[in-house]
């Protein structure tokens, strides 16, 4: 699907790390990764728990600070312009929560603020179609609502990226594919989206590059379909045959594209 | 995005939203408003009445209106006369201290002498002794009738010994809503201040709330700020509603009216950023949820007896005295006490706000130690 997607042919990087380093007293999480991400894609950081994706992650949001390397962000550098970094980024937390006892309008009331933006709640619920869950509070909603009301936040103050942090871990397949909709409507209205993710289907559709990520390096980087076209070069062939659909598929034929709140 | 970045701005934000979570969470609601009030209303009611003495009069005394001694013990307002018990249960009574003193009175016949026989109790402590000089004072008065009454008929001058001359100054009743309520004041700023502050940034920060804020472009100090500001704008309704609930219905007294009130609001606010000190320090040292409600004890527990909270500290042995007139809330509830009953104004509790100034430093200097942002 996201073949579909133009891509610019000037790739013109937006975030470019350089040889960052993350030591945790001796133990290096971060071990001299490089790489770029292009204005205007949905950028990938693959790999298993402990590869250092949220570390990496967190150090370009400006919540960590490196050992070595540089990063530079939208044209500035980590070090020296962290504040105006956090003005052009939106930022997606695992597992973060939300300030008690407040709804959701009054929670993008208080992110308005915190940006100093003037944003309606409802200008900001709509793009995430929580209009209706306005008066709700935050530990009341779903997994998918959790997911969609923290990109909302997001968003607030028009970033030029958002990171966004195993969004769809836990989510069922319905949310999920809601979700993917949001990424790309958010990417195609311009603003570059950093994901990281646990499911190879999800990066697949989703992503126009990727990043893989293993014990504190990169190990290789490119478009998902170049990935899989050199694997099959390579004289790789699935166990089992692959068949035109997937049980998940299935689970979605069988319970409906309308996705569930609950 | 060209607008300038506005820290006033990012702090109210941050303000409001507290302010509205704190009125929405039902534990900062009672600790700061119900349980004072609670306080207030129960110790109202039973400190008002001071001191009564219980006596049992026997089946066989005589209680006919031209018996002195009895008519004097009625008009008495100590004195509490029990005349519907038997001589058994009376004694019983009497021995367990429930009865303060039995007396038996004879017929009034003068010019022989009434028989009075008391007893007393050991189990009611000085109730007895102060019986014992009431009594005195009824039978001298009786006996100076007597002789003022056989000097009539006589030339021989009886020289007076004593020549009691006694006043009462009119000044200000000292209820006990005026000491229980300052207590009670500075209870609710302490609880608010260390329970409340510990358990906001803790939970901001185990919730990762506080990580989501360094996303954004806000400082540091706009967060507790921000925290700080509504809590005080929290913890001040409430004392002001405290102190008003206190005047109208329990005639606490307000010196100088609304100055009064105001030099009782800015020595809360005073306490409460103290106070707040001590929740910083907590919620620093704190690892989890749980260990906030034991540290914040050790803090709040000690000064809630201590402080004069209920009872005046000068009822404490010397060396408990000591440790009392170290703490903060002794002090605040000093000066808040002059304030209010004795119309002093800021410039009079200056030794009070000294050792708060000190308090203020010390903690503060713990807490920026020992602060966690994550």
């Amino acid at each position: 699907m996201n073949l579909m997607h133009f891509y610019p042919m000037t790739k013109q990087p937006i975030i470019t790390v350089n040889n960052l380093v993350k030591n945790y007293g001796d133990f290096a999480a971060v071990k001299g990764i490089s790489f770029e991400v292009y204005e205007g894609e949905i950028f990938g950081l693959l790999g298993p728990n402990g590869a250092g994706k949220t570390t990496t992650l967190e150090i370009i949001e400006t919540l960590r600070d490196k050992t070595s390397g540089s990063i530079v962000v939208d044209g500035f550098d980590i070090e020296t312009d962290a504040d105006s970094i956090k003005k052009r980024i939106g930022v997606q937390l695992q597992a973060a929560g939300y300030y008690p006892n407040l709804n959701l309008s009054e929670l993008i009331v208080l992110f308005s603020g915190l940006y100093g933006i003037d944003k309606t709640p409802m200008e900001m619920l709509e793009k995430v179609a929580l209009t209706d869950k306005a008066k709700a509070k935050y530990k009341d909603l779903s997994g998918g609502q959790k997911q969609r009301f923290s990109i909302a936040t997001t968003l607030i103050n028009n970033p030029r990226i958002i990171f966004l942090d195993e969004p769809t871990t836990g989510l069922d397949p319905q949310a999920r594919r809601n979700l993917w909709d949001l990424i790309r409507e958010i990417r195609d209205q311009g603003t570059t989206v950093v994901i990281t993710t646990h499911y190879m289907d999800e990066a697949e559709v989703l992503c126009d590059r990727v990043a893989f990520v293993d014990g504190g390096h990169i190990i290789g980087i490119d478009t998902p379909d170049h990935f899989i076209d050199e694997l099959v070069a390579s004289g790789f062939e699935r166990k089992k045959q692959v068949k035109l659909a997937n049980l998940e598929d299935v689970f979605i034929n069988l319970t409906g594209k309308e996705w569930r709140e609950g | 995005m060209n607008k300038q970045y506005s820290n006033t701005k990012a702090t109210l934000a941050i303000a409001r939203a507290s302010f509205r979570s704190i009125l929405r969470s039902p534990s900062a609601v009672v600790f700061t408003l119900a349980f004072p009030l609670i306080f207030i209303i129960v110790f109202a009611n039973i400190g008002g009445g001071g001191m009564s003495i219980d006596v049992g009069l026997t089946k066989g005394s005589d209680t006919s209106a031209n018996n002195p001694v009895y008519m004097a013990l009625k008009k008495n307002k100590i004195m509490h006369l029990i005349t519907d018990q038997s001589a058994d249960e009376m004694s019983k009574n009497l021995a367990k201290g429930n009865i303060d003193a039995i007396l038996d009175l004879k017929p009034f016949a003068p010019p022989a002498a009434m028989t009075v026989h008391v007893q007393y109790s050991q189990a009611s402590g000085d109730k007895g002794s102060v019986l014992k000089s009431a009594l005195n004072n009824i039978f001298y008065r009786i006996q100076s009738e007597e002789l003022k009454r056989i000097q009539s008929y006589t030339t021989v001058k009886v020289p007076n010994l004593i020549d009691l001359k006694e006043e009462t100054i009119s000044g200000r009743p000292y209820k006990y809503i005026d000491f229980i309520l300052p207590g009670q004041l500075g209870f609710s700023l302490l609880s608010s201040g260390v329970f409340g502050t510990a358990f906001v940034f803790l939970s901001l920060r185990l919730t990762l709330v506080i990580k989501r804020f360094f996303a954004t472009p806000v400082k540091r100090y706009s967060i507790v700020l921000g925290e700080a500001i509504a809590r005080l704008a929290f913890s001040l309704l409430g004392s002001l509603f405290i102190i008003l609930v206190g005047h109208y219905m329990f005639g606490f007294t307000l010196i100088h009216g609304v100055t009064t009130v105001l030099n009782m609001l800015v020595l809360s606010a005073i306490g409460l950023i103290i106070f707040m000190g001590f929740g910083f320090t907590v919620s620093g040292i704190a690892k989890n949820e749980s260990s906030v409600p034991p540290l914040s004890n050790i803090i709040t527990l000690p000064q809630f007896l201590l402080s004069g909270t209920f009872f005046s500290i000068t009822a404490f042995p010397s060396w408990l005295q000591y440790i009392s007139k170290v703490l903060p809330l002794t002090h605040l509830n000093d000066a808040m006490r002059k304030v209010a009953f004795e119309g002093a104004g800021l410039g009079d509790v200056t030794h009070q706000l000294l050792i708060l100034l000190a308090w203020f430093v010390g903690i503060y200097a713990v807490a920026v130690k020992t602060f966690k942002w994550e």
